[in-house]
């Protein structure tokens, strides 16, 4: 095998990926420049004009670039969007943590209240939570209440559920070791169960950053003058596509980021527990 | 008279590319099986007897040798030879009728002919009425025959037994060789058999291959001249350990040589 | 193999007093309990004018504004649109999703290909694409379809990819000991061991299908029960809009529940199927 292959090999993943993604890339840019409409056009004549679509239709690699590079570092405009969206973001999912992880928890530990609250649990993870939103603008009017409490909703049920199943799924066979040690029902929580569920917990948390952000971007879609969810909508409404694309770039880019950060955190945790399927 | 099973130098070579570095795992084997004879291999841990069977069926390939079944030589899985496997590795989403047509679905035999063919050997092995269970309704011991059951209607010219009894526990296990020798009796079958206990090797067998520690070679053939049928209580017969004895002596040697190479 | 964790299933309660026993029907006593006390509260509460019945309505309230709707032929129409774009955004999903799958799983180099896209589609919340579909597909019915198609196609695809991955050796090798041929393991052994991914990805796509059917008509639209509970809304009709949310959550119970009956039907072998 020569050199060239076993690189190749060894690299697939990388180099196929990439490949793909420069000519998707590609080709998306010769849309809106009209490459392929020009390159055809000998061949197909007037139906190669199909080939070029409108940069208010589907903008283009480089006009996306330069709109990021113009929002970013010549206006700023959109840092005051980011720093509007992630106030309600943190608020909402630090009031979904807050909330979740004891209902959780208690519904763990607690077989009865369990019972007790499943009808609901159940009957909001049915429900899109988003269809709460015009109730939720009635109570709150539009504006920071309405953001985070539909952020809450819409996070509050992974972390919940996660932590209820972390309680449940504990292994009774380190609570009978700590029984046997005449331990009491406080330090059994705080020794044995709260350790064993730090892997679900991250699990649950992973999935309520995403969807958060989908109670961000609605949040301010239905009602707010700032935000990146606003700015998209706005850009949206006035065809201005490359400033659509630079937002849902950046809100893609900061789910990814508040993952990777938790993945790293369970990453460290994995060292003594092997890793969780949700 | 042609044997049922040759195998004549195989050897099997392993590359890891990551280490460069050549692994040999069988050093030239040369067997012979006769038409009905139960023939067992017995070796030290590593010395490649479940790799050798694999070779036998077809699933690796020899880097040297041929095998041949009744003179003819064979490189792949086919209807001739059908593997038992230690690990019952029934399908779970299907009966154990289901299970047990499954080698002869794969070789186009006719749903009807399938099912009454299976039907005989499910009682051959001791469980009628069991057709329509799920393998999660089925204890170890039972799979276990399903299992016997899935490779006997296949009709094989050899059956392949790897280390099958290897994850019961010690009483089910005994009960199922004596159900064994029961079922080997009736069907007629050319059985190779690897197996990690001694006892259960001679028991079964009328010859015994001790394979050499890795790389795996025939170190010996012992000829196991016990009548049948066989009894358990045979176990505690004084020929029955001095033959136990002959096959110790030589794989700690072969123990010894590994532990201190 | 490898399936997801099946959050019902109860760990032995030995922390809890070992002498308390419950009796069988104890969890629906005290889920249902529970939930007719809440009600109740909420009927009184919203009676005895402590908070303004027009922010909170009341269950009589909601019940008599649904059977209303139940006569406006409009609300039908709202329940025709918005079943339609449920309907043929997650049957598309479901039509393209299973095949794709099963084939990126088959094929590595399909996979490294294309997860570079899934991957990104994944990331995006639909949401924020929703003004670019609606530039390219107006405020119409298709707009919605293409919300629910891409909520709903990423799960099914990915578990669907999950559950061919999952195959497990040992029965690929019986089936190649039979000499079976390529499409005999796959139709045999892969496609049987795919079922409950399929399922699990069916079950999280028909979720974010309905979501998908909510936040594309509050976005923007003419007809649809989520356009009617924004109506609703704006126009202070808190009834109409609980009853507007009731439908969803019946809605989204009905699809799980025929979809776990379904998953029974193919499943029957599995030991722990709820």
């Amino acid at each position: 095998m020569s050199t060239k292959q076993s690189f190749y090999l060894r690299h697939e993943r990388a180099i196929l990926g990439t490949v793909m993604v420069l000519m998707a890339l590609l080709v998306w840019e010769g849309l809106e420049r009209g490459w392929w409409a020009d390159a055809l056009h000998p061949i197909l004549g007037e139906s190669a004009e199909r080939l070029q679509l409108e940069r208010i239709f589907i903008s283009s690699p480089t006009l996306v670039a330069s709109a990021a590079f113009r929002m970013f570092f010549v206006t700023g405009e959109i840092w005051r969007d980011i720093a509007w969206s992630s106030l309600g973001y943190g608020l909402g999912l630090a009031l979904a943590i807050a909330i979740g992880i004891p209902l959780g928890l208690a519904a763990g530990w607690y077989r009865r209240f369990s019972y007790a609250i499943d009808p609901f649990l159940s009957a909001l993870n049915a429900t899109p939570q988003v269809a709460f939103l015009p109730l939720i603008v009635v109570w709150v009017g539009t504006g920071l209440g309405a953001r985070v409490l539909i952020i809450v909703l819409l996070a509050v049920l992974p972390i919940a559920i996660n932590a209820r199943a972390a309680v449940r799924i504990t292994d009774p066979r380190l609570i009978k070791v700590a029984a046997s040690f005449g331990a009491g029902d406080f330090r059994l929580f705080r020794t044995i169960i709260l350790p064993s569920a730090v892997p679900f917990l991250l699990a649950g948390l992973r999935l309520a950053i995403g969807r958060g952000m989908i109670g961000v971007v609605v949040g301010e879609i239905y009602g707010s003058a700032a935000g990146i969810g606003a700015m998209i909508s706005q850009a949206g409404s006035r065809f201005q596509t490359d400033k659509v694309f630079v937002g849902v770039l950046t809100i893609v880019a900061a789910g990814m980021i508040l993952i990777e950060i938790v993945q790293h955190i369970e990453r460290r945790v994995e060292a003594w527990h092997p890793p969780v399927q949700v | 008279m042609t044997p049922k099973l040759e195998a004549q130098d195989i050897r099997l070579d392993y590359f890891q590319p990551r280490t460069n570095t050549r692994l040999t795992a069988l050093a030239g084997v040369n067997l012979q099986v006769m038409d009905g004879e139960f023939v067992s291999i017995v070796g030290p841990s590593g010395c490649g007897k479940t790799t050798f069977l694999s070779v036998v069926d077809g699933l690796i390939t020899a880097s040297a040798g041929r095998i041949l079944v009744e003179g003819k030589v064979v490189t792949k899985p086919g209807p001739d030879r059908a593997v038992v496997f230690q690990d019952a590795s029934l399908l779970p989403w299907r009966t154990v009728l289901g299970n047990v047509v499954y080698g002869l679905e794969c070789i186009g035999t006719s749903k009807r002919e399938a099912q009454t063919r299976a039907a005989h050997f499910i009682d051959m092995v001791g469980l009628a009425g069991f057709e329509n269970h799920y393998p999660h309704e089925l204890s170890g011991g039972m799979q276990q025959r399903v299992n016997l059951a899935r490779a006997l209607v296949m009709d094989p010219k050899i059956l392949l037994m790897d280390e099958p009894f290897a994850s019961l526990d010690a009483q089910t296990r005994e009960a199922m060789q004596e159900e064994l020798l029961r079922i080997w009796a009736k069907a007629g079958k050319t059985v190779l058999f690897v197996t990690h206990q001694i006892d259960e090797a001679i028991y079964l067998s009328d010859r015994v291959a001790v394979f050499s520690g890795r790389p795996g070679k025939v170190k010996e053939i012992i000829t196991v001249s016990i009548e049948r049928p066989r009894a358990l209580g045979l176990k505690r017969d004084a020929r029955f350990h001095a033959i136990e004895d002959r096959i110790w002596s030589l794989i700690d040697d072969d123990t010894d040589r590994s532990r201190h190479a | 193999m490898a399936v997801p964790i099946n959050v019902d299933q109860d760990a032995p309660d030995e922390r809890t007093r070992p002498a308390e026993s419950g009796w069988a029907y104890e969890r629906f006593v005290i889920g249902g309990s529970t939930l007719l006390a809440v009600l109740l509260l909420w009927e009184v509460f919203a009676r005895s004018g402590l908070i303004d019945p027009l922010f909170i309505s009341s269950p009589t309230r909601v019940a008599q504004a649904g059977f209303g709707l139940l006569q406006d032929s409009d609300f039908w129409n709202d329940l025709r649109v918005s079943g339609l774009e449920f309907l043929f955004g997650y049957g598309l999903a479901v039509a393209i999703a299973i095949p794709l799958g099963l084939a990126i799983g088959l094929s590595r180099r399909l996979q490294y290909m294309l997860s570079p896209f899934v991957d990104t589609l994944n990331a995006v919340p639909r949401v924020t694409l929703l003004p670019l579909i609606v530039i390219w597909a107006g405020i119409g019915i298709w707009s919605k379809v293409v919300v629910v198609f891409l909520g709903a196609v990423i799960p099914i695809l990915v578990n669907t990819q999950s559950g061919v991955k999952a195959s497990e050796a040992r029965f690929i090798r019986v089936a190649r000991s039979f000499s079976a041929s390529r499409l005999k393991i796959f139709s045999s052994i892969v496609l049987p061991g795919t079922v409950p991914f399929v399922f699990t990805g069916l079950k999280y796509g028909a979720g974010r299908a309905l979501l998908g059917v909510v936040v594309g008509e509050l976005y923007a639209s003419t007809a649809g029960i989520g356009h009617m509970i924004a109506a609703a809304g704006n126009t202070f009709q808190t009834d109409l809009v609980f009853f507007g949310v009731l439908i969803f959550m019946v809605t989204g119970l009905v699809v799980v529940a025929l979809l776990d009956g379904l998953e029974q039907r193919f499943e029957r072998w599995r030991p722990d199927v709820h």
